[in-house]
């Protein structure tokens, strides 16, 4: 799974942090920093981050598939 | 319903990247049920390219893995590795460079930007020699990083330039930045931000050069990148180079076309459709992204071109609406511009046009403090704002461009800063003296004002 955070919209409330620590990282105050490969083991806690985000910024999905025709 | 044809048909997207792919799901969602092909020249499927300066150099994330998620499949037909190299208005096809062609009943030209490239190609065919765009550019990058280069130079003090400085001094490697300009980011954020972009660079220990040009890249006779000879005489031992000088709009293989495609994009109306040549608007022909370049009424309808993620997502959306929708039920592109940039431990974020002003003050916290809200007036109206460490105030300011608000802005913040009602000048400069474009141009004009796109430095 792949995650995108949409950053014009993230207002760094760090919730993903807390929820999902090992995909998501403050540097800094205030900007996100996050792993763009979701392993399979923290997939759920994305979910719960992404659920859980006030402004709604997180994007978790498949990426079109190498061999799409 | 009437319209209901349009959601019926076969849609070419050609661009398969950020504006490309959240088109084709937007077109998905608004109903189309017709069949959808993207063609996209790079031999990957759309990924994110704002982690490939942060993530990515920092090791953090590798190259081949900022994939884009899909928001749900378009259940499209994706040509990549092909290159679109021609469209026929009259026949509505799209010629592909493998021989064939793709009919279209309407079509969307996400194509975008690429790297300007270091103009004498002998120098940029050097080995070590960079410039930042894609997921390759990225990956070869990233391994040179890793491997613990001596020296690395940057050329251009843009919002790419900074960023890749910052991630190299992160990894502990040293870095020479050469701007041709008075200060980084100056063509995008004006003269008071710059300074502070000056400061932070030279704090964190970057070599920041300033008022000089790079003349030369030398090699080593093996072809390997050893230095560069800057305009005052100077001269830089480095091992990498990475050239940042913006980026050229993906408009050549519509040379022939007849659409209104130039160096700033294809030129659109508020609704995606693209113009003709003669300035006549095209109804089967839509644009979204960095190859746009549309107008905005909030910023007197001058023609905007911007290379920002948020505008790609919202004018692609946008597009997709209007492609399936008749006349009266279409809208207009009106999202304010925002951007973000994160480059030596602060959060920068924009919203508006900075570089469409007269006059900023600081409205909220300081230059001192690394945390601010620097609001941008035009002739006594807001019209942008930019935050450092300071995301949660940017809605308010967003809130003042959209209604036009008095600037100075009215005391609304609590922490107001002490000097907020003072205005000073902006002081964008001319993009002509700049290594590194701005990353929102106005290419239209203004009586008293000359701003357009940078042009080719070197
Ligand atoms: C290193 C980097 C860092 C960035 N950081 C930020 C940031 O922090 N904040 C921000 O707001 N924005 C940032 N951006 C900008 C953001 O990535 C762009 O605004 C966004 O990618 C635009 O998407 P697009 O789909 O319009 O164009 P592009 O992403 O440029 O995609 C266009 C695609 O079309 C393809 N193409 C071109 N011509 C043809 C043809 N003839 N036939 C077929 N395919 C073709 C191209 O190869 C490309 O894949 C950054 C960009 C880069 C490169
Ligand atoms: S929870 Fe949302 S707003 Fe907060 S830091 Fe994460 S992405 Fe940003």
């Amino acid at each position: 799974m792949r995650t995108v955070v949409d950053l014009t919209r993230c207002q760094g409330y760090a919730q993903c942090v807390f929820l999902a620590p090992a995909v998501f990282q403050l540097h800094g105050e205030e900007g996100l920093l996050y792993a763009t490969a979701v392993p399979d083991d923290q997939v759920e806690r994305v979910r719960q981050a992404a659920a859980a985000c006030p402004v709604q910024a997180i994007l978790l999905g498949e990426e079109v598939s190498a061999g799409a025709r | 319903m009437p319209g209901d044809d349009l959601k019926d048909g076969r849609i070419v997207i050609v661009g398969a990247s950020l504006a490309g792919l959240r088109g084709a799901e937007a077109l998905r969602e608004e109903g189309f049920t017709g069949s959808l092909t993207v063609v996209g020249d790079e031999p990957y499927p759309p990924y994110d390219r704002p982690p490939l300066s942060k993530q990515v150099l920092l090791g953090q994330a590798p190259a081949d893995t900022t994939g884009l998620p899909m928001r749900r499949d378009p259940d499209a037909d994706w040509r990549l590795g092909v290159r679109a190299t021609g469209v026929d208005p009259l026949g509505k096809r799209v010629v592909l460079d493998d021989g064939e062609s793709l009919p279209f009943d309407r079509l969307l030209i996400t194509t975008g930007t690429r790297a300007r490239p270091w103009p004498n190609p002998e120098e940029a065919a050097l080995d070590g020699v960079f410039t930042l765009r894609t997921r390759d550019d990225a990956g070869g990058l990233a391994k040179r990083l890793a491997a613990g280069p001596e020296r690395v130079l940057v050329i251009g003090g843009g919002f790419t330039g900074s960023e890749i400085a910052s991630a190299c001094r992160e990894r502990g490697l040293e870095v020479t930045v050469a701007e041709r300009g008075p200060a980084p980011l100056v063509g995008a954020l004006g003269g008071t931000l710059s300074k502070l972009a000056a400061v932070m660079q030279r704090n964190h220990g970057v070599d920041l050069r300033c008022g000089v040009t790079v003349t030369a890249l030398r090699g080593d006779g093996n072809g390997r990148f050893t230095g560069a000879d800057l305009s005052d005489g100077g001269r830089i031992d480095a091992d990498v180079c990475v050239v940042a000088l913006g980026a050229v709009r993906n408009v050549e293989w519509l040379a022939e076309s007849g659409l209104a495609a130039g160096p700033r994009g294809i030129a659109c109306d508020a609704g995606c459709r693209a113009f003709n040549m003669y300035g006549i608007v095209t109804d089967d022909v839509f644009v979204a992204g960095d190859v746009s370049r549309f107008p905005h009424p909030l910023f007197g309808y001058q023609m905007l071109s911007l290379e920002h993620w948020g505008n790609a997502v919202a004018q692609a959306e946008v597009a997709a609406h209007n492609m399936v929708s008749p006349g009266p039920l279409r809208r207009p592109h009106l999202t304010l511009p925002t951007f973000w940039s994160t480059q030596f431990g602060l959060n920068i974020k924009s919203v508006g046009v900075p570089t469409f002003s007269d006059h900023v003050v600081i409205a909220q916290g300081s230059l001192e403090a690394r945390r601010l809200a620097m609001v941008y007036g035009y002739q006594g109206r807001v019209t942008a704002a930019v935050t450092v460490d300071m995301a949660k105030s940017l809605d308010y300011y967003r809130h003042l461009i959209e209604a036009a608000a008095p600037f100075p802005p009215p005391p609304g913040a609590a922490d107001r800063a002490i000097a907020a009602d003072i205005a000073i000048p902006s002081d964008v400069p001319d993009p002509k003296g700049l290594s590194h474009g701005p990353t929102v141009a106005l290419t239209g004009y203004l009586p008293d004002r000359r701003l357009t796109v940078v042009q080719p430095t070197g």
